[in-house]
């Protein structure tokens, strides 16, 4: 297992990811809650970026409707909280279920009837609005009025119900943030991972090389939004409201993809860094200006464009792939000569 | 010898037009089986059909003793039927090493093990110096060995190759040639290819097929077939003569 995860990792690599990981782990001992909030926040990206890098950047399936999943995950976790006093954890693997299902029947109509490209995407949207009006006019999960977690001060962190300081959120967040690259590093190294990069790269070519093509962007999608709805559990305990325009707005799907793509689509560590960047930079971005005194409510948006420009002008393959020449991460391979 | 691919009375047509017309043929096993004809006469359309792309409207193709007509292109992949194409498509963006793993990883799914399987079949192409190049960064000499390697991967009883030579050079036809004869001679792998190239065909065909407006025109060994007036006539021109 160990030997599969890292048989091709250059050492310096693990040293330096080590290293990243440390720095993580020991991050809540010295920065303020606001600094928190924020890394909660780049943790949040990551993962869902990591989701939604398994159709895009694995598969080459461009879902601009990953709201959804996130949405769904939310909305079923919340429910089964407010209404029966079913705990998160309990509602997870009904969130994932709920959410795979979405993605099934997406995945089927599209892959089955060779729906593809940006076709793909605008079916993504359709779905994602469709649960956005419709739970606009659910009364039962609150409806447009949005459903409310309730909240009380805690002073005592309370993991199994998920209630309690940022601190354990940000634990929780950073623990399916590492889960989600381990598990996302195995299967990029597994059969499955090399059969998606091929219907990605060339879907006829790889149908030619024996490859059930449908199955495999079926698995693709499945997995995805299985990843993804957890990420919706998290939101749901973590803000404790939700409101259909919001959760299922388009610009939730587009945030989680900024990542990855300013970061590197197709790259395990892609949708990390772009997160790091555009998050990152673009609190620090809103936090200089009002120091300054100026009140710029748009500046992130701004910020993300200017981000977008730069990264498809100077760097169309993301930030990663050059990061990782320069610092030697390639892969490491048996690099002996062999003898005819 | 036995046959190992078995067309018969195959038929396709687009919206009218007939591009493959009552093509009946058998290829044994063990041979180097060519499949020549003008532009248009509809040899590519013909190797769709074994490969799956498309399904004849009539007739029959049997594989291995089993009818694999109808079957899609992955299924018949897995019967045993390796293809290249025409206008090669490598996966751009991926190492040459990880195109040839992707084929070999159909019959062993443990990278490592097809990592070397990969490297075996890279060494027999020419290519194992390139393995870490982008396939996309690849001249078209390459990349076409890159098509047949990754067709190769996949472990075929039988590789249909769609004009390997078209737009080679001619030492690198001949190296072409000599890596085929190998695979054929030393491997036992029954190739079946549609070539443009006759210095590539005389040297290599042991059967050749000559198509005409989507029909079977001439079979039989090269040496008589570029003798057959139709064949003159309708492809090699009278100059040929």
């Amino acid at each position: 297992m160990i030997g599969r995860l890292l048989y091709d990792v250059p050492r310096h690599a693990l040293w330096l990811l080590g290293l990243v990981l440390v720095g993580l782990i020991a991050a809540p001992l010295f920065a303020n809650d606001y600094l928190l909030t924020v890394l909660i926040l780049i943790l949040y990206f990551a993962y869902t970026g990591q989701a939604w890098n398994i159709l895009m950047g694995f598969a080459g399936q461009l879902s601009l409707g990953h709201a959804l999943y996130v949405g769904l995950g939310a909305y079923v976790a919340a429910a089964l909280y407010v209404h029966y006093g079913i705990g998160p954890w309990i509602g997870l693997p009904v969130a994932i279920l709920i959410s795979v299902a979405s993605g099934a029947i997406i995945g089927f109509l599209a892959f089955r009837f060779g729906v593809a490209g940006v076709y793909f995407a605008i079916l993504t949207i359709a779905f994602c609005e469709f649960a956005r009006i419709g739970f606009d006019h659910l009364g039962w999960l609150g409806g447009s009025g949005g459903m409310f977690l309730p909240v009380s001060n805690h002073t005592q962190n309370d993991l199994w119900h998920l209630r309690g300081q940022p601190v354990m959120f940000y634990y929780l967040i950073l623990l399916l943030t590492v889960l989600a690259f381990v598990l996302c590093h195995l299967m990029l190294r597994s059969r499955v991972g090399y059969f998606w990069q091929a219907i990605r790269e060339d879907e006829e070519a790889a149908r030619s090389l024996g490859i059930a093509t449908f199955r495999y962007k079926m698995a693709a999608i499945l997995v995805s939004s299985a990843m993804t709805a957890p990420a919706g559990v998290f939101y749901a305990f973590y803000y404790n409201n939700l409101f259909p325009e919001q959760t299922f707005f388009i610009l939730r799907s587009i945030e989680i993809i900024l990542g990855p793509i300013i970061g590197g689509v197709g790259t395990l560590f892609g949708p990390v860094i772009g997160a790091f960047v555009i998050t990152g930079l673009s609190e620090a971005l809103q936090e200089l200006l009002t120091l300054y005194g100026f009140d710029t409510p748009g500046a992130k948006r701004v910020f993300y464009g200017v981000c977008l420009l730069v990264v498809v002008m100077v760097l169309p393959n993301g930030i990663w792939p050059p990061l990782a020449r320069l610092l030697r991460l390639g892969r490491r391979r048996d690099t002996t000569e062999r003898q005819p | 010898m036995t046959a190992l691919l078995e067309v018969a009375n195959v038929s396709k047509s687009f919206t009218g037009l007939r591009a493959v017309a009552d093509v009946s043929f058998s290829v044994p096993q063990g041979s180097l089986f060519a499949v020549i004809g003008p532009n248009g006469a509809g040899k590519t359309t013909l190797f769709n059909l074994i490969a799956g792309v498309f399904a004849p409207d009539s007739g029959t193709i049997a594989f291995a003793g089993a009818r694999i007509d109808g079957l899609r292109p992955d299924q018949v992949c897995r019967r045993g039927i390796g293809r290249t194409f025409q206008l090669v498509r490598p996966f751009p963006t991926l190492t040459v090493e990880d195109n040839v793993m992707i084929g070999a990883l159909l019959r062993h799914s443990d990278p490592p093990q097809a990592l070397r399987r990969a490297h075996d079949v890279l060494w027999r192409l020419d290519l194992f110096d390139k393995r870490a190049q982008l396939a996309g960064a690849l001249t078209l000499p390459d990349r076409k060995r890159l098509e047949v390697a990754r067709a190769l991967a996949t472990e075929p009883k039988l590789l249909l190759l769609d004009e390997v030579m078209a737009g080679l050079r001619p030492t690198e036809t001949d190296r072409m040639v000599e890596i085929l004869k190998k695979l054929n001679g030393e491997g036992g792998l029954t190739i079946l290819l549609i070539e443009h190239v006759m210095r590539a065909v005389m040297s290599l065909a042991t059967h050749v097929l000559v198509l005409h407006h989507g029909a079977a025109i001439a079979e039989g060994a090269p040496e008589e077939v570029v003798r057959d007036p139709a064949v003159i006539h309708s492809y090699l021109g009278t100059e040929a003569m």
